[in-house]
């Protein structure tokens, strides 16, 4: 691997297209993570309401992150595999 | 509680070493060169690669740890289920394609890619050891803690025989081996855990639980005055350490001593232990007032995890939806249990006295955050246990994608297309195994099947509530758990020492051939290590040492990664100094926190220079400060580069 020896980092040869959407999907599900987080030490008692078949805002939010974590995920790959492929192209 | 092993979870553990070790013969010829035993020639397909995320990085902890905690405490237990899998956000959205690009074999390759700096190697490797030393040391004190009741060995044989197996795993293979063990272990351990969740849906819950392989008996209560002139009776009194607490201690008819707690005007059946170390050292352990034992004159603790009331007056709800399963949950009354620790003295020996009581609590407080001492702070209103909450939970966030033994993983791919898709299918896998530690947490809650001194426990035993074969397969499934994570730990630390310390730090020389000699002395070393500590940290609390590896890690690799990828003004000095500050800093205050010194040092807490008890909130900010001000005080006098 070719190295250059120098204080600053020269130009990385990445797609900026995928750190752009890569980054824009982190800072939604941040907003959602810490959504829960602010949420929990603001207002722990409003956890316990039923908002789901019954079940409660602490879970549903709970498996609500998990499941977003997958779908944002799936997007991520949808959309960096189709910019590769336009790029091909 | 005494276990008895499983000869079916030993004959399904040895024949899973056997594939092991035969599958690790077998691979042995792909990690000939330096690339195939790194990196397993980058040629791993996504699918298996993903699915080896999920067993590198479902370790002990997160199965036998998180079911556990959810068993004894409910909610918080999943509050680290979410934080785990979400820093797997971090690491597909922000690292993972620029680690592949810019790495070889190590996560510290990739931090210097650019710079050709021995600092950047040196520090980076360093960082390396000590986050995969603190993540080893649970696995094998896990390794050893579960061999005994599990398998019917002892610690020593148990630490021992995880190192000799996961040795030879890695020296033989290198990552081709570590990768399909992980795969076959992530696989079992989600499949296995998916049909444990179904067989606890279909049971449904219950007031008066009915498992295999153990009697539930429910405890009594009984009014305050139930004993008051009673024959054959006699109260003791409540001198000494029992002054001021609610228990009533008596001598039955056959002179056994029994403690009841009391609450309003009922008194309920409580368990006690008490153990004694006596003047040659040796310990003895005493239950409910009798030696602890399964023969004439001896008793055991009893299981426990029940419901004191489901909805609508019902006993049994039969089969439940999983929904169902958790609003029926919620509208109930759980019994959970406590825990009061107190020394007496006898005869000038101390002898140290737990009391397990039940807590009826109602369902609606199990299955929010803040039931446990972890969490508590979320429900009061002290600020600096809600900063507590809030910092372990950035850890957990952004420890992730700073984990060695992790990022490695993206090296066996061949490309960012495989490693985005391979990512996708380790957060599918991870994710859906978090959400089964929910229903297998509070399943085990309620089974009738826990132990209260043993949280660890929790998973296995709920296993042997529905049989002795799913018992057998989940004891066998959490061993091999362990095999996994130290592998691909042993994998980080020996890239770390012969690839970035010896080949590019002190500059040795190395054939291709004799860095794979190098990687693989080092693995043997590292694994001979990780076995002494496993044996040196036998009582240690390994939770603490899981929490430590997060932190530190978030707090010495995430700076630099994410700096070096995002801001052009980066220096070499920078990246140095922000791991060294993030690892030393972190480090630092968990070993002066409040909570080490209480349950590592024995000492006061209060005494401790740092009560907040998760520094992560305040080392990551300070990695990134330290990078940035280095950074800007080492520029050179020429035009930045774009990154």
């Amino acid at each position: 691997m070719a190295q250059e020896h120098n204080d600053s980092p020269p130009a990385i040869d990445h797609s900026d297209r995928n750190k752009r959407t890569g980054l824009l999907l982190f800072v939604v599900y941040l907003a959602l993570y810490g959504g829960f987080m602010a949420w929990n030490v603001i207002s722990p008692a409003s956890m316990a309401t039923p908002v789901l078949l019954g079940m409660n805002l602490a879970i549903v939010y709970g498996f609500g992150l998990i499941i977003a974590a997958l779908c944002l995920a799936i997007a991520y790959v949808i959309l960096a595999n189709r910019g590769q492929r336009d790029q091909a192209r | 509680m005494i276990y008895e092993g499983s000869s079916t979870a030993i004959a399904i553990f040895i024949a899973f070493v056997s594939v092991v070790i035969g599958l690790s013969l077998f691979l042995g010829r792909k990690a000939k060169s330096a690339q195939g035993y790194y990196a397993a020639h980058g040629q791993i397909h996504w699918f298996v690669n993903g699915v080896a995320f999920a067993g590198d990085y479902l370790s002990a902890a997160s199965f036998l740890g998180i079911c556990g905690m959810i068993a004894f405490f409910g909610y918080d237990g999943f509050l680290y289920s979410i934080g785990y899998l979400a820093g797997w956000i971090v690491a597909l959205f922000v690292v993972a394609e620029p680690i592949k690009r810019l790495g070889r074999f190590t996560f510290a390759d990739a931090l210097d890619s650019k710079f050709g700096s021995r600092g950047i190697k040196l520090s980076a490797a360093i960082s390396t050891m000590v986050v995969s030393i603190f993540y080893l040391i649970p696995q094998m004190v896990g390794a050893g803690a579960l061999v005994k009741p599990l398998l019917g060995f002892s610690h020593l044989q148990g630490v021992v025989l995880v190192g000799v197996v996961v040795i030879f795993i890695v020296a033989t293979a290198g990552m081709v081996s570590t990768t399909w063990v992980q795969f076959i272990k992530g696989s079992l351990l989600v499949f296995f855990c998916a049909i444990l969740t179904v067989l606890i849906l279909n049971r449904g819950l219950s007031t008066t639980p009915t498992p295999e392989n153990s009697a539930f008996i429910p405890f009594k209560t009984v009014p305050a005055n139930h004993f008051e002139g009673r024959a054959g009776i006699t109260i003791l009194g409540d001198e000494g350490p029992w002054k001021g607490l609610p228990y009533l201690r008596l001598k039955n008819e056959k002179g056994v001593i029994e403690i009841w707690r009391k609450t309003g005007n009922t008194l309920t059946e409580t368990q006690f232990v008490e153990t004694e170390t006596d003047a040659d050292g040796k310990k003895k352990t005493w239950v409910n007032g009798l030696p602890q034992g399964r023969g004439e004159g001896q008793t055991d603790l009893r299981p426990v995890g029940n419901l004191s009331r489901l909805p609508g007056g019902k006993a049994d709800t039969g089969p439940l939806g999983p929904a169902e399963f958790l609003s029926t949950l919620q509208q109930s009354e759980i019994l959970l249990w406590g825990n009061d620790k107190l020394v007496d003295r006898r005869d000038g020996r101390a002898v140290e006295i737990n009391v397990y009581f039940q807590k009826p609590t109602a369902g609606d407080k199990v299955l929010v955050p803040g039931a446990s001492p972890t969490f508590a702070g979320l429900a009061q209103s002290d600020p600096l246990k809600k900063l507590d909450f809030l910092s372990l939970m950035l850890a957990l966030f952004c420890g992730t994608a700073s984990l060695p033994h992790i990022l490695i993983r993206y090296y066996t791919v061949k490309d960012a297309s495989a490693v985005r898709k391979s990512t996708v299918v380790g957060i599918a896998s991870i994710g859906f195994f978090y959400v089964l530690t929910l229903f297998l947490g509070l399943g085990a809650m309620t089974g009738g099947t826990l132990d209260v001194t043993n949280s660890n426990m929790a998973a296995p035993l709920l296993a042997k509530g529905f049989g002795e074969l799913p018992f057998a397969i989940i004891s066998a499934i959490a061993f091999t758990t362990v095999l996994g994570t130290v592998s691909g730990l042993i994998m980080a630390a020996s890239g770390a020492v012969a690839h970035d310390m010896l080949t590019n730090v002190f500059k040795l020389e190395l054939s291709d051939h004799n860095k794979v000699r190098a990687g693989k002395l080092v693995a043997v070393i590292v694994g001979i290590v990780a076995m002494i500590l496993g044996v040196v940290f036998e009582k240690m609390n390994v939770n603490f040492l899981v929490g430590w590896a997060f932190n530190v890690a978030a707090s010495a690799n995430l700076p630099s990664l994410i700096m070096l990828l995002f801001w052009k003004k980066t220096t070499k000095q920078g990246i140095t100094t922000a791991i060294i500050v993030g690892m030393v800093s972190s480090l630092g205050w968990i070993l002066l926190s409040g909570q080490t010194y209480k349950s590592v040092y024995g000492l006061d807490a209060a005494a401790a220079p740092f009560q907040l008890s998760q520094p992560a909130i305040f080392t990551i900010p300070l990695g990134f400060l330290t990078l940035v001000v280095v950074s800007l005080l080492t520029q050179k006098r020429r035009s930045p580069v774009t990154v």
